[in-house]
Parts: structure tokens; C-alpha cells; sequence
């Protein structure tokens, strides 16, 4: 297998993991337009990076971040209440990220890399950083699980039993963005929200518990991401559409077990 | 019941002039409510007389816009929504949520036989009917041994012979916890025997009391009618409430 095949594998493997159980989340907890708004705007965070010439990981991570605390703000207000003003703020800073973008015309910003991910070019740097990211959302969801499951069965109930609903909701947002940084590499923005909640809904008929439906999303990640890289390898297709129509394949095969709980 | 050293009657909770008005209107007009240990106390109201905002407020849930709000420190809780916000995309049955107190199998096992459905324990939480779901609130509030049990219209959605097996399974939870219960209700007198005190609110405290008391009082009555056919009915409510028919002749802290 060639070295390139290895750190895509690899790569794709460690973001599966991590997208799993953070995907179960964004399932229970109906975030998924909140996903797309945060990975849409990842964009904007790349179009300023080339724009101020930082690192554009870095100025991504950050993006995300800014953004994710900018939502949780704007929830906590109830300004955001609708599907409408989500789509809105989500589209309207893909559309602005791609047209900074398009103005340097000192030098060309490959797009289709950063819109639909560019996993067959990761690097051994990419591959040490993104599961250096991923082992540490994977331990904080951890350590946060049980309040995490208080706030998803209800908020009301979980801050009169005195969980910090805030705090705890805040964080999860911001575990959602380094999740979407890192996630960029392998399937771009466009398909980020594909990839974190099409194995969590796969694995919803097989589970019983929470937990597992955690670990099993996880499992049809990886399993996604050899599918799609094995299809990508040997009829050349993109990585990152092959990976979440695999996943995609995955989910259907799902439909014909019976749901158990 | 109480084996703190803190004098038996102190409130759990205080409240003094809450004030609470949204988009211009006023939900709440200087309301007073406090809940002693161990009582049960009622809070009827015609719908969008505040009755959900007031507890909402007494749980700090939502900020009053003033008034002065006093909880007993380290007051344990136990809350029941009118409805979980939980989906049912996450798998998690009755047994599960349970245990998410804390407490082990044999708890909970205890809990579900206490509040008589046994056999729920693999149901999916997202997929009970609302008595199912009261029960199953219910034993989390023994699992979980409040000083305080709310309940946001426990009996929505149960049919009335279901109705009063509850009220009368929350007031003996009331004795065997010792703790206070505070409920919201529709109607008066499915809860008449098992309640201390009944607070009848539409924006202000109309009247409080003893049941009977306030079956008795002019602005209940104005409010709710005459409640005297012990048969079983669905009341009408009348939603408009004025004071300036004479009818309503007590005196009003707003007015005072």
C-alpha cells in the first residue's frame, strides 16, 4: 500500500472516532444546521488566513471557535430561534468565504481541497495534529458524558439537578468546532455535517444504550472511511464524496435491521 | 423527615413581588408564594395565567424582571416537566434514564415497583404515554430524595380514574420522602384532598388558602365557577378576568 494510502487511512480513521460519538450528539440533540452554519463559515476562517497570511489551520481552528462561541451567545439571547436565521448566518458566510477567496488574485486558493477535503494529500504533520485533536475531544466528551446525557434528555431538568447547562452546552459547541477544523482535511465543509451524523443515524436501530450507539457510529465511521478510500483507490473517485456515500450506504444497509429500543 | 437544626417552618423557597412581563404584557404583577416544608401546595390558574412561569421563575429557570426570590441553601429539587425534551433518536429506556441518578439495579427496580409500573423498565424513554411518564418521574424523584418535588400538570394527558391514582400516589410519596411538592393544576378538586394549600393565580394571586377555603372565595369562584357537582367533569375556564365588576371584592396586595 503506498505511504499516501496509509496517512489517509490513518487520518480518516482518528476523525471517525471522534465524529461517532460528538455525531450521536448533533443527532439527539438536533444540532445538525448548527454543525453545517459552524463548518460553512470554516471557509471564512481560511479566506482570512490566506488574506492575513497565518497559518490556515490555525485560522480556522479559530474561526470555528469565534463562531461557535458567537452562536452559543446568540442562543442563550433566543435570537436564534429559527431554521431561517441559522440558513441565513450559515450561507451567507460560505458565500463571503468564497468570494475573499476568489479576490487574492496573488495567489489561487485551491477551493475544491478546502470544500470537499483533501484527504489523499495529508501529511505526517496533518495525520499527528488531527489525532492529537481527536484524542482530546474524545477524553473531554468523557469526562463531560453523564452531563452531556442530562442536557440532552432535558435542559429545564438538568439545571434544576444542577448541572451547569451553560457551561457544559458552551463547551460542547466548541468541542463541535475543533471537530469541524480538523474534519475539514477529510471530507471539506460541504460534507462535514454528512460525516458526523449519517454513521451516529446508522447505528441509532442497532443500539441499545446511548453508549453504544457511540461506539457503533464510531465503528461505521472507520468503516465508511476504508469504503470510501478503497473506492477513491481503485476507480479514482474523490475521497471525501466517496467517503460519506459509503457512509451513506452503510446507513441504508442499517434500515433493514430492527430497531431495538 | 426534616433533621437539620433549622426551625421546621422556614420556606424552601421565598418569593416576593415577582414581576414578569413579555412582549409588553404583564405575566406576572407582584406575585407572592412561598413554599413551606413538607406542604403541598397547589397552583390553579386559567391558562396563561403564569402558572408555568411563576415555577419557572422559583426554579431559576427564567429570570423574574423583579422581585426577590430566597431558596433554603443546598435545596435538592426534583422537577418534572410537562414534557421531556428528549428525542427519539437516542436510544435510552426507562431503566437507563433511572440509573442516570445514580442509583443501582435493585433501586431501581424498587422505585419502578413503588410507583406501580414494574414492567416499563425497557420501554424507550421518548415513546411513554404521559401517565407512563409521570410514574417514571416520579421514581426518579424517589431515587433522587428531594427536599422539593415540582410537577408542571402532572396528570396532562391521563384519564381521570388515572388522575386521581396519581394525585393520591404523589401525596403519599409526600409522606414517605417527607418532602414538598409544589404542582400546577387545571382543576381544583381532583387534587382537593391531598393539597395543604392552593394558590389560584391569573397574573396575581387571586386567592390562597385551604381548598376549601378557596373553593369558597368570591375571585375563585369568578374564576372557575361553583365546583360543588363532586362528579366528574371537565371544567370550562373563564378566561377573562376582571376586577372591576365588583365581584372580585378582596383586597389585592397590587391595589393595597
Amino acid at each position: 500500500m503506498p505511504d499516501f494510502l496509509i496517512l489517509a487511512i490513518l487520518t480518516g480513521i482518528s476523525v471517525a472516532l471522534v465524529a461517532g460519538p460528538l455525531g450521536c450528539f448533533i443527532v439527539w440533540r438536533k444540532m445538525a444546521y448548527f454543525g453545517d452554519t459552524l463548518a460553512h463559515s470554516a471557509l471564512l476562517g481560511v479566506s482570512f488566513g490566506w488574506l492575513l497570511s497565518i497559518n490556515l489551520n490555525l485560522a480556522v481552528t479559530c474561526g470555528c471557535l469565534l463562531l461557535a462561541l458567537i452562536l452559543v451567545m446568540l442562543q442563550q439571547k433566543r435570537v436564534l430561534a429559527t431554521d431561517t436565521l441559522l440558513g441565513i448566518l450559515s450561507h451567507s458566510t460560505l458565500a463571503l468565504g468564497l468570494v475573499i477567496a476568489n479576490l487574492q488574485s496573488s495567489i489561487r486558493i485551491d477551493l475544491s481541497a478546502y470544500l470537499f477535503g483533501d484527504l489523499l494529500a495529508v501529511n505526517v504533520t496533518d495525520l499527528l495534529t488531527i489525532s492529537a485533536v481527536s484524542a482530546f475531544v474524545i477524553t473531554a466528551l468523557c469526562f463531560l458524558w453523564r452531563k452531556l446525557l442530562a442536557l440532552t434528555v432535558d435542559e429545564d431538568l438538568a439545571k434544576v439537578e444542577g448541572v451547569n447547562v451553560f457551561q457544559v452546552r458552551t463547551f460542547l459547541m466548541l468541542l463541535m468546532a475543533l471537530v469541524i477544523a480538523i474534519a475539514m482535511k477529510v471530507v471539506g465543509v460541504l460534507l462535514i455535517t454528512a460525516l458526523l451524523i449519517i454513521p451516529a443515524a446508522a447505528s441509532r436501530r442497532l443500539s441499545k444504550t446511548p453508549e453504544q450507539m457511540a461506539v457503533l457510529a464510531s465503528l461505521v465511521g472507520i468503516v465508511a472511511v476504508a469504503g470510501g478510500l478503497t473506492a477513491s483507490y481503485w476507480w479514482d473517485s474523490p475521497a471525501g464524496p466517496s467517503i460519506v456515500l459509503s457512509a451513506a450506504v452503510l446507513f441504508s444497509l442499517s434500515l433493514f435491521f430492527r430497531q431495538k429500543v | 423527615m426534616q433533621s437539620s437544626n433549622v426551625a421546621l417552618d422556614q420556606p424552601l423557597i421565598k418569593a416576593r413581588d415577582i414581576c414578569f412581563s413579555r412582549a409588553n404584557k404583564i405575566i406576572l404583577d407582584k406575585v407572592d408564594i412561598e413554599i413551606l416544608p413538607a406542604q403541598i401546595l397547589t397552583l390553579i390558574g386559567p391558562n396563561g395565567a403564569g402558572k408555568t412561569t411563576l415555577v419557572r421563575i422559583l426554579l431559576n429557570l427564567v429570570n423574574a424582571d423583579s422581585g426577590s426570590i430566597v431558596t433554603k441553601p443546598n435545596l435538592s429539587v426534583g422537577y418534572m416537566p410537562q414534557k421531556l425534551s428528549l428525542d427519539s433518536s437516542m436510544p435510552l429506556n426507562v431503566r437507563r434514564f433511572l440509573a442516570l441518578t445514580g442509583a443501582n439495579k435493585a433501586e431501581v427496580s424498587e422505585a419502578l415497583e413503588r410507583v406501580k409500573v414494574p414492567d416499563i423498565g425497557k420501554h424507550v424513554m421518548a415513546q411513554l404515554s404521559g401517565g407512563e411518564l409521570q410514574r417514571v418521574m416520579l421514581a426518579r424523584a424517589i431515587l433522587r430524595k428531594p427536599d422539593l418535588l415540582v410537577l408542571d400538570e402532572p396528570v396532562q394527558g391521563v384519564d381521570i380514574a388515572g388522575q386521581s391514582t396519581l394525585y393520591r400516589l404523589i401525596a403519599d410519596l409526600r409522606g414517605e420522602l417527607g418532602c414538598a411538592v409544589l404542582m400546577i393544576s387545571h382543576d381544583l378538586h381532583l387534587v382537593m384532598a391531598q393539597t395543604d394549600t392552593v394558590v389560584c393565580l391569573n397574573h396575581h394571586v387571586c386567592c390562597q388558602g385551604h381548598p376549601e377555603n378557596v373553593s369558597d372565595d368570591p375571585a375563585f369562584l369568578e374564576l372557575f365557577g361553583r365546583q360543588t357537582d363532586a362528579g366528574v367533569a371537565i371544567y370550562t375556564h373563564h378566561h377573562d378576568h376582571s376586577h372591576d365588576n365588583g365581584i372580585c371584592d378582596h383586597p389585592h396586595e397590587s391595589e393595597t
